[in-house]
């Protein structure tokens, strides 16, 4: 079965039509060509395909590209290119807070939306935020200096 | 470190500006990486593209009856549907034995079964379509009749005569044996004052990378030629392997590799369905591409480590080891997997346990045995975790059995620093390592007497906290001995090219691939430092068997000791061919100018002579105003292979601080220390990281993950919802620490780095339990993963 759908997907008005069974982030990696959001599992435990709807964090396998229909879509692309995640991604560069970026765009969707918290969080906090989003290269420790280190700078209590 | 300068300098190749080594610099490529533009296979789309998907045998052992195809070769958007018969026409089986394992042996395995099917999750039958998801829907069309056989499924009686053998020609289930006997084992037993034994199980496990195995090929036939992008960690032994069994030449293969995501040794064997998908597109003539999904990766990427070891230590009341004694008993799958075979890991076993320790005295046998499970080869610290946890676990049960404190032990029994050169009981050759410098180091740290004291205080308030600790050696820069002497078509040499292009700038061609450990930002540190720019005019290219000097790749801690060198070495002939053009343009003599930090300078005063962008312009330009009969070389190829020693060992010692939750079994991991010695560090940052992402991949092992089968060969928990992996919030920050030993084998004096931290952390944290519990009258634990069960078991609670 197939379906149309309208959404806006990084800004673009995107008007396409799907099978009813096609995943979101199958969606925008084969339809739309945005391949930064990546398939991990496919049933919603590694957090590879982590993406924004309407503002929130979803996980890309396990909402259907139907259930977007009218909704705003952001990628890593979109984020990266309105320079939203500028500041995080310097600071993973610096402190080698990823190696093979698998898990990355997704990694960095979800660390914002802790930052966008406001607030400097502890390092558990960190820990617990980011366990939806599984990473076999870095053992983590990198990650959490990065995203602690990028609290710290956006609340002007420096690194 | 023996760096020496090409040329005598006022300034060494290390105190340049645009010196590298040993500096924390950033990787070149991770804005690519971050902003989601990194180029995977999973990403890569090419005109007339199939997508294949492969039916897999649910059953451990059946035989294939009937195949009927025809509803599925109707289904919408199909172009073809192929059986391992017809695929064999195509593709020839190969076999997974080495000559320098002696009697090594395996069946021949074909890209997709013939008749029989020898695990559950073996493709039986392949769907080409023009889609994924129509190529899976077709696949549910397609109608096989299998007569199920006996599943042979424990190691244990995988030799009993009762037990069917597996492959009929190879008379039993025996693939491989490996029996040591080095010293006088009985006699030392017989003088030792205490004498512990213990059964050691290392849980079945596997890479879990987060991108599944990928690949693309592409069979052009108005070229006759193979393109294959694969997510591979050596592109030039998969080039020799599809032409040799495609019966082609290696020059009509191209083997492109760019980012992967992730391998940990998972992506460094040959695959089954993925030289069935290169035997498609050969069929077919048109790209077909394979992404294995999650549920496939569990079923098909090598497993390793299902190893039962008995183990046997002695020792006096003074602390001295006198003997070591293991029977290891490993269960591989139905094929030893190719070309590295899946003997290695417990050859490795043999070699490796006892590693640390000068005990004369070792007796070892190693019985690897088929069965009707996934495959397991090499993976990740091969071997080590296995025999660390062995010798490290002995080593602490046997500390506590005659009252002694574990790093003390450690202390009477480790190879004095200034031994060296020393060779381990098993034959192994050390060129220079630094136990105690590290057990010392590691003391300090981790304020050990400081740890000791809030333990027992707590202790008294009912909370049980545990101090473990974990020696070990570890394998880097392998020689032809570890695969080329046993006739594998895997080269241990590794080369660089590097050329300065119009503009002034250093492109670097390197063997080694990229993975995400750093290779690039290694490569280009060494080229920037002994040629002397800085690194941002270097750019990077690996994993294109058309445009790479021939090399391995990237493995067994080699990318950064082998291709770093070999860099390092074309960076410096570069330079000696630049200053030749140099002191042709200035009519002064090359040895009395330098390049430094872009620029051709006066070796003796700094005073700038030329810029690299000028003397490019000449060169490639107006090479008409050079003096007559003088030609520019302006590219420069180097190679380097460790040719002194089999293997530069490494070495290190991990410490654990946990704390176990008496009436849930919970583990809480509160810190992880890790001091090791990989030689000179060219990228401390790197090190550091490869350091922690492995101690991490090890806590995996030790607490978490297990492939469980039932009795049947079902694999059990083929998702990521059932098998555990470390997530952020159980795992500790780690601390690390150094001492450096360099190999006086190459220039620079790199070892590896990437195996450690998995090598030794599954026997820290074991040790550290048992150390929390013993305390409680606890049987100690030595069956991998630690699950809360296992725990409150041995405490009597359940």
């Amino acid at each position: 079965m197939e379906m149309d759908i309208t959404l806006t997907v990084n800004g673009e008005r995107i008007a396409e039509r799907v099978e009813a069974r096609q995943s979101l982030v199958d969606f925008v990696r084969d339809d739309l060509g945005l391949t930064g959001s990546h398939i991990g599992c496919e049933h919603g435990v590694c957090g590879a395909c982590t993406m924004r709807v309407d503002g929130e964090i979803v996980r890309g396998c396990l909402m259907l590209a139907v259930q977007c229909d009218g909704s705003v879509v952001e990628t890593i692309e979109g984020l990266s290119d309105s320079g939203e995640l500028a500041d995080l991604q310097a600071a993973f560069e610096q402190r080698n807070a990823l190696q093979c970026g698998y898990c990355t765009p997704g990694m960095l969707t979800a660390a914002q939306e802790l930052l966008k918290a406001g607030t400097v969080p502890s390092r558990e906090e960190i820990r617990e935020h980011i366990s939806g989003n599984y990473c076999r290269c870095t053992g983590y420790h990198a990650i959490v200096d990065a995203i602690e280190s990028v609290a710290k700078a956006r609340m002007g209590a420096g690194t | 470190m023996k760096i020496t300068a090409d040329t005598p300098s006022a300034l060494t190749a290390l105190d340049r500006p645009n010196s590298y080594i040993g500096r924390a610099v950033p990787r070149p490529n991770l804005q690519r990486l971050m902003q989601g533009r990194g180029q995977y296979v999973s990403d890569v789309t090419l005109p007339r593209m199939t997508h294949v998907a492969f039916l897999r045998s649910p059953h451990a052992h059946a035989r294939i009856v009937s195949i009927n195809t025809e509803a599925a070769k109707k289904s919408p958007g199909v172009v073809a549907v192929v059986t391992g018969a017809e695929l064999a026409k195509v593709m020839t089986p190969w076999v997974g034995v080495l000559t320098h394992l002696k009697g090594i042996k395996s069946a021949p395995q074909y890209p997709i079964a013939v008749d029989r099917a020898c695990w559950q999750g073996e493709a039986v039958c392949a769907v080409v379509a023009r889609t994924r998801a129509q190529a899976e829907d077709a696949c549910e069309l397609i109608d096989i009749v299998y007569e199920e056989l006996p599943a042979v499924t424990d190691p244990e009686t995988a030799l009993d005569p009762a037990t069917p053998v597996i492959h009929e020609a190879l008379d039993d289930n025996l693939c491989f044996e490996r029996k040591l006997d080095v010293g006088d084992v009985d006699k030392a037993f017989a003088n030792s004052d205490a004498v512990v034994e213990a059964t050691f199980v290392c849980g079945r496990h596997t890479g879990v990378c987060t991108e599944g195995r990928a690949i693309i090929a592409d069979w052009n036939a108005s070229e006759q030629r193979m393109t294959v992008y694969q997510a591979t960690q050596a592109p030039h032994m998969m080039q020799d392997l599809f032409a040799k069994h495609l019966d082609i030449e290696a020059g009509q293969v191209r083997v492109l590799t760019k980012d992967v995501g992730g391998s940990f040794g998972i992506k460094v064997h040959t695959y089954a369905d993925e030289m069935a998908t290169v035997a498609l597109s050969k069929l077919l003539k048109r790209p077909v591409k394979f992404v294995a999904d999650r549920i496939e990766s569990f079923v098909t990427d090598i497993h390793a480590r299902d190893h039962r070891i008995k183990g046997k230590i002695g020792v006096t009341k003074d602390g001295v080891i006198t003997a070591f004694e293991i029977d290891d008993l490993t269960g591989i799958g139905p094929y030893s997997v190719y070309p590295r075979t899946s003997g290695i890991e417990a050859n490795q076993v043999v070699n490796l346990t006892g590693g640390p320790y000068n005990c004369p005295n070792y007796r070892a046998q190693a019985r690897v045995v088929f069965q009707n499970k996934n495959v397991m080869c090499q993976y990740r610290a091969v071997g080590h975790p296995i025999a660390v946890a062995v010798t490290e676990g002995l080593v602490e049960l046997a500390a506590a059995k005659i009252g002694m404190d574990p790093l003390e032990i450690r202390r009477r029994n480790l190879f004095a620093d200034d031994s060296y050169p020393a060779q381990t009981a098993s034959g192994l050759k050390l060129e220079l390592l630094s136990h105690h410098a590290a057990l010392a180091q590691l003391d300090t740290m981790i304020n050990y007497a400081g740890l000791r004291t809030e333990q027992k205080a707590l202790r008294e308030k009912g909370i049980y906290r545990g101090i473990g600790f974990a020696s070990f050696i570890e394998v880097t820069n392998p020689s032809a001995a570890f695969y080329g002497v046993g006739g594998a078509r895997i080269t241990s040499q590794d080369g660089a090219t590097v050329k300065l292009d119009a503009q002034g700038a250093i492109t670097i061609h390197s063997g080694v691939t990229e993975q995400g450990q750093g290779a690039e930002a290694v490569l280009a540190q060494c080229v920037a430092s002994s040629f002397g720019v800085s690194m941002d005019r270097v750019r990077v290219v690996t994993g294109d068997t058309d445009n790479t000097p021939y090399g391995g790749g990237t493995w067994a801690s080699r990318a950064a000791g082998i291709g770093g060198e070999a860099a390092w070495q074309a960076g410096k002939a570069l330079r000696g061919n630049v200053l030749a053009v140099a002191g042709a343009m200035l009519q002064a003599k090359p040895d009395e100018l330098d390049i430094r930090d872009g620029l051709v300078v006066d070796k003796v005063t700094g005073a700038e002579r030329l810029t690299l962008a000028e003397l490019a312009r000449v060169a490639y330009f107006r090479p008409d105003t050079l003096p007559p009969g003088f030609q520019a070389e302006l590219m420069a190829t180097r190679h380097y292979v460790p040719r002194a020693w089999p293997f530069a060992f490494t070495n290190g010692i991990q410490a654990s601080y946990l704390e176990v939750d008496t009436d849930t079994g919970f583990v809480k991991l509160l810190r992880h220390w890790c001091v090791e010695d990989c030689g000179t560090i060219i990228n401390p940052q790197l090190v550091n990281e490869q350091i922690r992402g492995g101690v991490v991949q090890g806590i995996g092992a030790v607490l978490f993950e297990q492939c469980l089968y039932d009795e049947r060969g079902q694999m059990l928990n083929g998702n990521m919802a059932d098998y555990l992996v470390p997530m952020a919030v159980e795992m500790p920050d780690i601390d690390c620490g150094h001492v450096v030993s360099p190999t006086a084998d190459s220039e620079l004096g790199a070892k590896g780095a990437g195996e450690a931290g998995t090598a030794g952390a599954p026997a820290c944290i074991m040790n550290a339990i048992n150390d929390a519990l013993r305390p409680l009258g606890a049987t100690p634990l030595t069956d991998m993963p630690f699950t809360p069960g296992k725990i409150l078991k041995a405490l009597g609670k359940v």
